[in-house]
């Protein structure tokens, strides 16, 4: 089998880029969530169609982007 | 354009998929998310992950020389097998296995251009199955530590000012607006960089397919920050995989000597007590 309808999209979620990436293997959607820079995995999910994984993702990424603390001086 | 400094160190997706019923080859996917190899890989392809096979499990170190040689033997790579790895975000931690078979001499060890994400939209062929391995002999050479940097040489480098280091993670965590990548735990107590290092993010090595750039960019993006390659270079993230993958792009695909990847990175630096720590800058860390 291969991978089909592989699919890339960049969104913001609690003020970070984010970038969910998802494909459909065999008889699942599978979405990975990463954080664009550096480009770190945030998450994976899988689903029986691709809105499912990718409403999973998007769910966990937001929960834990959530959590990020920012200090704002940076100096 | 000019080619890299050793071609031979990559493979293309197209190359690897030629080479699937290749005996003398073994394809091995390393992923920072450790279930990724689960849920699909390349054909008879073997999984390894990071932070239990390529590590000391009990103190933080690389893995030791007995392990590796049993991993080795375990994956069915013998001294002589051309071991191709990949993974995903565009191989960071398969660069780190690099850097770690270099390390114990593993003679030719290469990565798969673009990596997991290439393969994956190009929709070519996968797998969900491990495939049987038969185990082969392996005796991995004493280490070479000249490709890794420890905290006293890097504490010396910035004493004598002799070396130029270069932070591979993103801009706000070189400028210490954040403590890790955005989503992740944090591990340090500061946030910032070593005094003097170059912010030059890794994925500025990488074209949006998740292929390196080409040499001429590569040089012109190290070069602008006043990374030439004249002096040591000391690479560092937050936990040395980015930092691997910066190593191998300075090391093989520039051909720049005495390149060292400090793998204790920020999670040791910014843990430091009374360790000196640069903050702001976030021109100087590029985008």
């Amino acid at each position: 089998m291969n991978a089909e309808e592989h699919s890339t999209r960049t969104l913001e979620v609690e003020g970070w880029q984010v970038r969910i990436t998802s494909y459909k293997f065999g008889d699942e959607y599978h979405c990975t969530a990463d954080n664009v820079s550096p480009g770190a995995n945030i998450c994976r999910t899988t689903g029986a169609t691709r809105q499912e994984a990718e409403d999973a993702a998007l769910a966990k990424a937001k929960a834990a982007l959530a959590r990020t603390r920012r200090f704002p001086a940076g100096a | 354009m000019a080619d890299y400094a050793n071609p031979q160190v990559l493979v293309s997706t197209d190359w690897v998929a030629q080479n699937l019923s290749n005996p003398s080859v073994r394809n091995v996917e390393v992923d920072v998310d450790t279930k990724a190899y689960d849920e699909s890989h390349v054909p008879g392809s073997i999984g390894w992950a990071w932070n239990t096979q390529l590590c000391d499990t009990v103190r933080r170190d690389i893995i030791p020389k007995a392990n590796f040689e049993t991993l080795m033997a375990s994956s069915g790579i013998g001294n002589d097998t051309i071991v191709v790895l990949y993974g995903d975000n565009n191989n960071w931690f398969a660069a780190w296995a690099v850097w770690q078979m270099k390390i114990y001499g593993h003679k030719d060890v290469r990565l798969m251009n673009g990596g997991r994400k290439k393969w994956l939209a190009e929709g070519r062929e996968l797998s969900k199955e491990v495939p049987a391995v038969t185990s082969a002999g392996y005796k991995a050479q004493n280490p070479d530590l000249s490709i890794r940097a420890y905290l006293p040489q890097v504490q010396a480098a910035l004493a004598q000012k002799n070396s130029d280091m270069v932070d591979v993670r993103s801009p706000q965590e070189f400028t210490g607006e954040i403590l890790s990548p955005p989503g992740l735990p944090e591990t340090c107590q500061r946030g910032g960089h070593i005094p003097g290092a170059q912010g030059i993010p890794w994925g500025q090595a990488c074209s949006e397919d998740g292929t390196f750039k080409s040499f001429d960019d590569l040089k012109t993006l190290y070069g602008a920050k006043g990374i030439t390659g004249e002096r040591p270079i000391i690479a560092y993230c937050r936990i040395g995989e980015r930092s691997s993958h910066t190593w191998f792009v300075l090391t093989y695909l520039l051909g720049y000597k005495n390149v060292t990847n400090y793998d204790g990175s920020w999670t040791e630096w910014g843990n430091l007590v009374g360790a000196p720590v640069e903050r702001g800058a976030a021109a100087a860390a590029g985008g």
